[in-house]
């Protein structure tokens, strides 16, 4: 019998920059790509930060990854979703998300999609590891 | 689902923070800095207690001893690392690092 696909959610919580969780967190999402697994990333609270667009991080001194976001549909990482509470009580709406893919026949461009708490909850609660960034 | 709660209130919102994902049978265990949201008479108890009527809240002896919390609020269960271990076996767990 085959194995179970495991659900592995990611919770990214921290803004981006001030510490190197996000950029970690980002890693780890590439590399459990490769293997066979049901992965979800949920953007909330202060983590909502880290999918704004327009990230400039030159003068930082540092490569950035808003452009690896970008590749997470190439990976096989559709299923990304942002705090609907988060992200409006931080001043941003759906338009100021960073972009995680193109449609494959359409080449519109994909964003994280915007849930409730409880939507995310629902969720969680469905997983079989829940790794938090 | 288990969540676990490691800072203090009073320093980070991670406490109301993890609330608004709660679902009715999961459990919430304050550990570490996240005991001091336990303690009665705060700022916090009146969050505290909200969240006792929706999901039951645990937090661990060995840090409340650690940092002389011993007046908690109504509804608040006291578990050890035993019972810790056991939450974890029990449910999923999310930690609100």
């Amino acid at each position: 019998m085959a194995e179970e696909v495991k659900k592995i959610m990611f919770t990214v919580r921290k803004p981006p920059h001030g510490s190197i969780y996000v950029y970690e967190g980002l890693e780890v999402k590439l590399i459990m790509a490769a293997y066979d697994a049901d992965i979800s990333v949920v953007f909330m609270d202060d983590g909502v930060f880290a999918v704004k667009r327009g990230q400039d991080t030159k003068e930082l001194g540092i490569k950035g990854f808003e452009a690896t976001y970008g590749a997470l549909v190439d990976y096989e990482i559709q299923k990304v979703f942002v705090d609907r509470h988060s992200m409006e009580s931080r001043g941003m709406t759906e338009d100021d998300l960073v972009i995680i893919g193109e449609d494959e026949d359409t080449e519109e461009p994909i964003r994280p999609q915007v849930v409730d708490a409880q939507e995310i909850a629902a969720m969680m609660a469905e997983q079989h590891n829940i790794l938090s960034f | 689902m288990l969540h676990t709660v490691n800072k203090s209130p009073f320093q980070n919102n991670t406490l109301s923070d993890c609330s608004r994902y709660l679902q009715a049978g999961d459990v919430v265990l304050l550990l570490e800095d996240g005991v001091f949201a336990a303690q009665a008479g705060t700022t916090q108890t009146a969050l505290l207690e909200e969240m006792t009527q929706q999901v039951t809240i645990y937090a661990l002896s060995a840090d409340l001893k650690a940092r002389a919390i011993k007046e908690l609020v109504d509804g608040v269960k006291v578990t050890d690392y035993a019972g810790f271990v056991e939450l974890i076996e029990q449910h999923k767990v999310h930690s609100w690092l």
